[in-house]
């Protein structure tokens, strides 16, 4: 392997490791669930795509060929990290996790809660008494 | 170079590891706890991928695989059970 190669590997491998390390201090260090929910669905989904693609690379001059395993993991991973992030912040919500003072619009959040039931029973109604038992 | 490289990104990632098992545990409120576990899941699959590096092998990426698949699955069930009480309706 030439001293390129490894170079090119060891760049993104390092940048990756700092990225997901960086995710993981903001989820340690930010004050509120919602600016914690930042740091790493957006840090560690970018760090993880630096070892993917320098784990391609590696894999690429050890077999000589491209396999598609590691192109599955990033497009899994591109794919499930906001739908996780979208779910954590309504789970978060409508459980009425604090917010920090200072943020804006905070009268909203109450609107935005109760608009579900509404939504629900317009679809359907047997699943209107499990959202008012979920205001509470 | 590429073995040292290789122990640097190990030691930051178990750090990484480590500083999200403390949010974990001290998590105030349980969705703390599940964003926690969700990214504890993440840098495991990053770890497992390093670890295939260093032993020159391609086969720890089903392993890496199946670990996103039921990292994902295993947090949107906890969030549609903390949101609905329910999981499948």
């Amino acid at each position: 392997m030439s001293f390129y190669t490894e170079l090119l590997i060891s760049i993104l491998l390092l940048s990756g490791g700092g990225f997901v390390l960086v995710g993981s201090i903001g989820l340690l260090r930010l004050q509120d669930f919602y600016s914690r929910l930042h740091a790493p669905t957006k840090a560690s989904t970018l760090g993880l795509g630096g070892i993917l693609i320098g784990s391609m690379v590696y894999m690429y001059h050890l077999q000589g060929y491209v396999s598609i395993n590691e192109l599955l993991i990033t497009l899994f991973l591109v794919i499930t990290a906001p739908v996780t992030a979208h779910i954590l912040a309504k789970v978060a919500m409508h459980h009425r996790v604090k917010l920090i003072e200072r943020t804006s619009n905070q009268d909203l959040v109450e609107t935005a809660r109760k608009q579900l039931p509404a939504k629900v029973s317009n679809s359907s109604q047997e699943s209107n008494p499990k959202g008012s038992n979920q205001e509470m | 170079m590429l073995e040292m490289t290789v122990m640097i990104v190990g030691v930051m990632l178990c750090i990484a590891l480590v500083l999200n098992l403390w949010r974990l545990i001290i998590g105030p409120d349980i969705v703390d706890r599940i964003l926690a576990l969700d990214t504890m899941y993440i840098n495991s699959i990053a770890l497992i991928l390093l670890y295939g590096i260093y032993n020159q092998t391609p086969l720890y990426f089903e392993a890496a695989l199946l670990i996103a698949m039921l990292g994902f699955v295993s947090s949107v069930a906890f969030g549609k059970y903390l949101l609905r009480g329910d999981i499948i309706e």
